[in-house]
């Protein structure tokens, strides 16, 4: 077997643990975003030209709620930003390989792909192939995102309303969000941005939830700020 | 609003913030506040939304132990502490919620 073939599986290897919670992950999105009212095509297709899942997630909610196109786009960049640190992070180990590749690896680049990554990456250092292990993690994960969102889509048709399906979001979001407050910023950030999105939320074109969010990141980042100045 | 529209620029800004500095390589250096701040955008964005979803009923807060979405949500707020999984946590909240229904 040839090293790219060895890079290739490895990061496919790296992969599948992911996949087995990226599954079901797939699969309640699908059959969300249906009951949020998108089509059937269209939520399929945010899976491909969209291809984040969070980000999915909150459009459906978004769009749920009717809100209108620029709030969702800003809503979308602002829980995407933190792609750029992946970006940023991963730049050098891809900085010698074609401008093809970095289109075809950046389009791949999900949480889910970027963290085996970054973390081989970091203990082997630049090689020559290297980017195919990349590839091998980002293209079954980008696979198990198609396919779970199909799955999802063919059985939300079959769920009926009165199960309150769509409350499953708001408990996709607290199962996200939870694992992450381990510390007073994060707790702090996440208290902060709940209560000024309570107190904004008869702001019109969902606005509240933009502020609210920036509020949050606002008081997480000045509080690390300040722990670190103290220590 | 058209949701193929909305998608398709989603879709590119999305695109367009992971090839950045990748394509960008050695021009442009992120700045230690952006890169702390980042850390911070999944616990503000999806608290911004998780609380009005638990607390507000048709707009207007709504704190006791009737506002079944509320119970249900601090049960699974539970479960996600000590199980750390996100299936979990999700069929426990959902369960919670049917129950909570069923029964009151």
């Amino acid at each position: 077997m040839n090293e790219q073939s060895k890079q290739f599986w490895a990061g496919v290897r790296a992969e599948l643990p992911l996949l087995i919670s990226v599954f079901p992950f797939g699969m309640i999105y699908g059959a969300l975003a249906l009951n949020a009212g998108l089509s059937k095509l269209a939520a399929q297709m945010m899976s491909s030209i969209v291809f984040a899942g969070s980000a999915q997630f909150v459009t459906a909610q978004l769009v749920h709620d009717a809100a209108p196109g620029f709030v969702i786009l800003l809503t979308i960049a602002v829980v995407n930003l933190r792609h750029m640190l992946y970006s940023a992070s991963l730049a050098p180990y891809l900085a010698s390989v074609s401008t093809r590749w970095k289109v075809l690896l950046s389009y791949l680049l999900t949480d889910e792909a970027y963290a085996p990554t970054i973390l081989k990456y970091e203990r082997e250092g630049i090689t020559p192939f290297s980017h195919w292990f990349l590839f091998g993690a980002g293209i079954v994960l980008w696979s198990t995102w198609q396919a779970s969102t199909a799955f999802g889509i063919f059985l939300g048709t079959a769920i009926p309303d009165s199960w309150s399906l769509d409350f499953a979001l708001p408990l996709t979001f607290i199962a996200m969000v939870v694992p992450v407050l381990k510390n007073r910023p994060a707790i702090a950030a996440a208290v902060s941005a709940g209560i000024v999105s309570l107190l904004a939320y008869s702001l019109p074109f969902r606005l509240g939830l933009i502020l609210a969010a920036l509020v949050g990141i606002a008081v997480g980042t000045l509080l690390e700020k300040k722990a670190d100045s103290d220590s | 609003m058209n949701i193929w529209l909305v998608m398709f620029i989603g879709g590119l800004i999305t695109f367009g913030m992971r090839f950045s500095l990748i394509y960008l390589f050695g021009r442009f250096q992120v700045p230690e506040t952006m890169r702390r701040a980042l850390h911070y955008v999944p616990p503000a964005v999806l608290s911004a939304i998780v609380f009005p979803e638990l607390l507000l009923s048709d707009g207007s807060l709504h704190l006791s132990f009737e506002n079944f979405r509320l119970v249900a949500g601090l049960v699974a707020i539970l479960v996600a502490w000590f199980s750390k999984n996100t299936l979990i946590t999700i069929i426990a909240g959902m369960v919670a919620l049917f129950l909570l229904q069923f029964f009151f």
